[in-house]
């Protein structure tokens, strides 16, 4: 496996230069070689390639907090260290995506919508969900408790139910956020399609190498804490057992 | 093209936040490093 990281890193890297360059030019010349980008939107112009980067964050992090949901469940089952830790992963790069997805929706709003933010239901539920999983990892960095997996496990289903709410709020309310470009009813240029799929491609590739990373960190993280524990308890038995009482 | 600053902006600041978070792994890889030699001791 660890053979399989720095290739996994090189191929990586390659797509999502490919990925970036097919969403930002109409048509890429490199080494003789021509690729097609995605066309230029009519009407929001050269602005609307932030799609290609808003949306496949999005979709990123819905799965990154459905792994995040599984492995949560898992745990509260079965009590599986290993499920409690893929489960921190997971809530960890899914709120760096979301964070990417707030971010670039105000700058994509500005120029289009000529306002940075409004409170309608797209835009408030993914800030909610956002909080939720915020407040999941500081409850795992805060908290000492040795319950704190399993608060934080049932806070993990809750942010869990509310991905579908985010997903088709703009189903059920009337908002400023557009229609999906997937399964809404809406139709998309085949050649934007293809740019949109290699960036999400691109950024689950991205998001599973640095979960992979962070699992191993968190793996070792917990392996040395253990060390510690063991090592003050040799140290000084009789303040352990003080401790114990 | 009035447009393109926004677009510059949205990209620069995608991997803006994805290299603040990598850039804290290799901290706590740093600080797991330096535990590590710490115990060997």
């Amino acid at each position: 496996m660890r053979r399989l990281f720095p290739i996994l890193v090189i191929f990586t890297g390659v797509l999502l230069s490919y990925a970036m360059s097919i969403a930002l030019l109409p048509v890429v010349h490199i080494g003789g070689i021509t690729l097609i980008g995605a066309p230029t939107e009519q009407t929001m112009g050269s602005v609307q390639r932030i799609f290609y980067y808003h949306v496949p964050s999005a979709w990123t992090a819905f799965i990154l907090f459905f792994i995040n949901l599984g492995a949560s469940v898992y745990y509260l089952i079965k009590r599986c260290a290993t499920a409690d830790i893929v489960a921190l992963v997971t809530a960890e790069v899914g709120v760096v995506f979301c964070t990417v997805v707030l971010v670039t929706g105000p700058i994509w709003a500005r120029p289009v919508w000529g306002i940075w933010w409004t409170w309608d239901m797209r835009l408030t539920s993914t800030l909610v969900l956002w909080l939720i999983y915020v407040s999941y990892l500081f409850l795992r960095k805060f908290s000492s408790s040795g319950q704190t997996p399993l608060l934080a496990a049932a806070l993990a289903v809750l942010g869990a139910l509310c991905v579908p709410f985010v997903y088709f709020s703009i189903w059920f309310f009337r908002t400023q956020h557009p229609q999906p470009v997937m399964g809404g009813g809406g139709s998309i240029d085949p050649r934007m399609l293809h740019v949109l799929l290699v960036n999400w491609l691109a950024f689950s590739c991205f998001a599973f190498l640095v979960c992979w990373s962070r699992f191993r960190l968190e793996k070792v993280q917990r392996e040395v804490d253990e060390a510690h524990a063991m090592r003050s308890l040799l140290d000084d038995p009789s303040a352990a057992a003080r401790s114990m009482r | 093209m009035s447009s393109n600053p926004y677009l510059f902006a949205a990209y620069a600041a995608t991997w803006v936040i994805h290299i603040i978070y990598l850039a804290t792994i290799r901290r706590r890889y740093a600080r797991l490093k330096r535990e590590i030699e710490e115990l060997k001791k």
